[in-house]
């Protein structure tokens, strides 16, 4: 039984060669949810992006957003096409809105267990997972259901 | 400069192809799959190959133009095209990018081709198997989201919530072209037929996809000859009339990390009015479509886009019976399509609305003057086209 929600093996995400999304990553690795908002006009921009498509400003700044969602979709993977997953069963893979960012949409899995019934509109809360021990170490968010 | 149109200035008039295979099975080459089709496409049309003077392909196909009119020794090269985007979302447009090279004088002869080796290459329903990921798919596939059908299931998922469509309307579209595919000896699936109780029995890929949901993945190649209307006229079979072509997306459909506002969507809302302003019909005056199935769910989104019913009528309208080619109101994927024919990026399903124009579909609809292909739904950019008859110029 891993000690992650996935099997270990899956590709560690890693930032950009521009580095655009790396304060995400850091974010990510001190229990944090950084997005990026809008200096001009408070737009939440997610995912990460060099210009506010609301009113075009470049000064956009990395903000933590409160890990609090709703479930506005999601899928239960059973055919896996990754040797890791390979014999591990389902999973969810939920797309959640956060209320208190404009409702921007973040993936994620779905704790818990990878039968359940998934109800769209559900609150749900993050849960970081820190793979400390891999090379480089990196940090995942997860969702589970309030 | 009057009204700005593609309407009627350019028609198919070869349609090629070579034996399909089941993925990994092609015994020759990508790039001779490729020449196999174009030259096919030509003999039909009744032209000589070297009069070919244009390429157009779409979703990074690897058969370079410029090798291509080398190597069959073509007069001359003037169009040299690829539709930017995955998927086969450029199936239609690049129709249309021949359409507009003929129209405005840049090309006279334009092959439309894709050609697929997935045995030489790598397949498409693989997650990518790489150390570290960055960008985009960082966001995704750490937490398994890797294939095209989980990038689209949740799309899929969405619409059904919004709309209360059952898990039998899908089922209607994958039923639909496996009875097709069983009259079409060219089709991969041609003896093999599927019923509901197979249907339902067949294991999940990923809710709500069943096995018998999710495209083939094949090996062969398949090409068009577009010409001017006027010279159409002269050539051994009845042209297939561009009425329209369209593509693209709507607004902000690309945005990262399943960000599209209008996301329970096959990505058709501007691109379907778009079509039909300029071929000046509406849904109700076409024929036969032919629609593209990376995924069944992906056809339902797509034929609500482009107005033949509305979402809450999905389950009504979507039964097997509206959809045989024979008896139904409406015709869908006639040859089988991505599910049954063959996964030739949806190439196949624009030579199989020519056939039902030239009235040689082996599940042929009734008096057909309007035949539309919608392409790659989901994808950005996504695009469609509608064929007409010489009666509908
Ligand atoms: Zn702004």
């Amino acid at each position: 039984m891993s000690k992650y929600h996935l099997p270990e093996g899956m590709p560690i995400p890693v930032p950009e060669n521009d580095d655009l999304s790396k304060p995400y990553w850091e974010g990510l690795r001190q229990s944090k949810l950084m997005v990026q908002k809008c200096q001009g006009c408070g737009t939440y921009v997610w995912g990460p992006e060099w210009i506010c498509h609301q009113c075009r400003s470049f000064d956009l700044a990395w903000e933590e957003v409160a890990g609090k969602g709703r479930i506005y979709s999601w899928e239960r993977v059973w055919h896996p096409v990754h040797p890791a997953l390979k014999d591990h069963g389902p999973y969810i893979v939920v797309l959640v809105e956060l209320p208190g960012a404009q409702n921007i949409r973040m993936i994620g899995n779905l704790l818990g267990n990878p039968e359940q019934e998934i109800p769209i509109g559900a609150e749900v809360e993050v849960a970081f997972e820190h793979h400390n021990d891999a090379d480089p170490a990196y940090s995942l968010a997860h969702w589970r259901l309030v | 400069m009057g009204r700005r149109t593609l309407r009627g200035q350019v028609a198919v008039v070869g349609i090629g192809e070579t034996t399909y295979y089941r993925h990994g099975q092609a015994p020759d080459p990508e790039f001779k799959l490729a020449l196999k089709a174009i030259l096919a496409a030509a003999e039909d049309a009744g032209i000589d190959p070297t009069e070919i003077d244009g390429f157009a392909s779409y979703s990074n196909d690897r058969n370079d133009p410029s090798r291509l009119a080398a190597a069959l020794g073509t007069k001359q090269l003037r169009f040299s095209n690829m539709q930017w985007g995955g998927g086969g979302g450029g199936g239609a447009a690049a129709v249309g990018n021949a359409a507009a090279a003929i129209a405005t004088g840049m090309a006279d002869c334009v092959v439309v081709f894709r050609a697929l080796a997935q045995g030489q290459f790598a397949r498409f329903g693989q997650g990518p198997q790489v150390p570290t990921i960055s960008g985009d798919l960082a966001m995704q596939a750490p937490y398994g989201l890797m294939s095209p059908g989980q990038r689209y299931a949740m799309k899929v998922i969405r619409f059904m919530h919004e709309h209360g469509v059952e898990q039998e309307a899908l089922r209607a579209i994958a039923l639909a072209s496996y009875h097709h595919a069983q009259s079409n000896p060219r089709a991969v699936m041609n003896g093999r037929p599927l019923d509901e109780e197979t249907y339902d029995a067949s294991r999940w890929i990923v809710e709500p996809f069943h096995l018998f949901d999710c495209c083939m993945e094949n090996d062969g190649a398949a090409a068009l000859i577009v010409v001017s209307a006027e010279r159409a006229k002269d050539m051994p079979h009845k042209p297939s009339y561009l009425l329209s072509a369209a593509g693209g997306s709507d607004y902000r459909c690309g945005a990262p990390s399943h960000n599209h506002p209008n996301y329970a969507s096959s990505n058709f809302a501007t691109v379907a009015p778009n079509l039909y302003e300029m071929a000046g019909l509406k849904p109700s005056d076409v024929d036969v479509v032919q629609s593209y199935e990376n995924f069944t769910g992906g056809v339902m989104m797509s034929l609500v886009e482009h107005g033949f019913f509305p979402p809450e009528a999905a389950n009504d309208f979507l039964k097997p019976e509206n959809l045989l080619s024979r008896t139904g109101q409406l015709p869908l994927n006639t040859s089988g399509g991505n599910l049954a024919e063959c996964y030739m990026h949806g190439l196949e399903l624009q030579i199989e609305a020519v056939r039902q124009l030239r009235g040689t579909s082996t599940a042929q609809a009734p008096d057909v003057n309007v035949s539309m292909v919608t392409a790659g739904p989901m994808v950005t950019p996504v695009s469609s086209l509608i064929f007409g008859s010489e009666a509908t110029l």
